[in-house]
C-alpha cells in the first residue's frame, strides 16, 4: 500500500491545478470576427463618444445619450453605428458563453462586460451608471 | 489500507471531483473580468490612443 500516499498527493495537486485554472476562453474564430468588427467601427464611435452624443450603457451595450450634439442630418447614420455596435456585441456575449460550453453565461459575461466598459471609459466620455448618466 | 490513509484518500477524491464540479458549474468572474479587458484593449486600442489625439487639440486651442 506504499501506492496510496502517491495517489492522494496526485488527486490533491490535481484538484489544485483543476480550481486554479477557472479560465475563460476568447479566442474563437467568432470572437475573433466580432473584435475585428467592432474595433473597425471605434474609429467612427469614438468622436461620438467623445462628443456625448454616444454613451456606453449600464447593460452592456451603446445608446444615444446626447442627439441635440448631433446634426438631423446625421442622425439616421448614428443610429444605424449603434445599431451595428449592439448587434456586435450581443454576439460577443453569446459567443464567450457558448465558446466555454455555457450558453447560460450569456448573462453573467454581459454583465462583467457592462461594468469593464464603463471603468475603462475615457474621461469625458458619458456612462450609464445606477441608471442615470454620468460623465467620466 | 490504514483507516487513516483510507480517510484521507477519499478527502482527496471528493476535493478532486468538487473541484471539477466548482469549475463546471459557476462562472470564472475574476477570469471574465482580465478577458473583458483584454477584448476591450483590441477593440478600442487604449495604447495606441485611437481617440487621444482629439484631447490635446481641444486644449491647444484654449487661450
Amino acid at each position: 500500500m506504499k501506492l496510496a500516499p502517491l495517489i492522494c498527493a496526485v488527486l490533491l495537486s490535481a484538484s489544485l491545478s483543476v480550481a486554479a485554472q477557472g479560465n475563460l476562453e476568447v479566442d474563437s474564430p467568432a470572437i475573433g470576427a466580432l473584435k475585428q468588427s467592432m474595433h473597425q467601427r471605434h474609429s467612427q464611435l469614438a468622436p461620438l463618444y467623445q462628443s456625448g452624443a454616444v454613451g456606453l450603457a449600464g447593460d452592456g451595450t451603446v445608446a444615444l445619450h446626447s442627439a441635440g450634439s448631433v446634426p438631423l442630418a446625421q442622425r439616421g447614420q448614428v443610429n444605424a453605428l449603434i445599431a451595428a455596435e449592439n448587434a456586435d456585441r450581443r454576439a460577443l456575449y453569446r459567443e464567450i458563453a457558448r465558446a466555454n460550453g455555457h450558453p447560460e453565461w450569456e448573462s453573467d459575461v454581459r454583465n462583467t462586460f457592462a461594468q469593464r466598459w464603463v471603468q475603462r471609459a475615457q474621461s469625458g466620455w458619458w456612462v450609464q451608471q445606477g441608471g442615470g448618466w454620468v460623465q467620466k | 489500507m490504514s483507516p487513516s490513509l483510507r480517510k484521507l484518500f477519499l478527502g482527496a477524491l471528493v476535493l478532486t471531483t468538487s473541484a471539477c464540479v466548482t469549475i463546471n458549474i459557476y462562472f470564472p468572474a475574476a477570469a471574465a473580468e482580465k478577458a473583458a479587458d483584454r477584448i476591450i484593449d483590441e477593440v478600442w486600442q487604449l495604447r495606441e490612443g485611437a481617440a487621444a489625439p482629439a484631447q490635446p487639440s481641444a486644449e491647444d486651442k484654449k487661450p
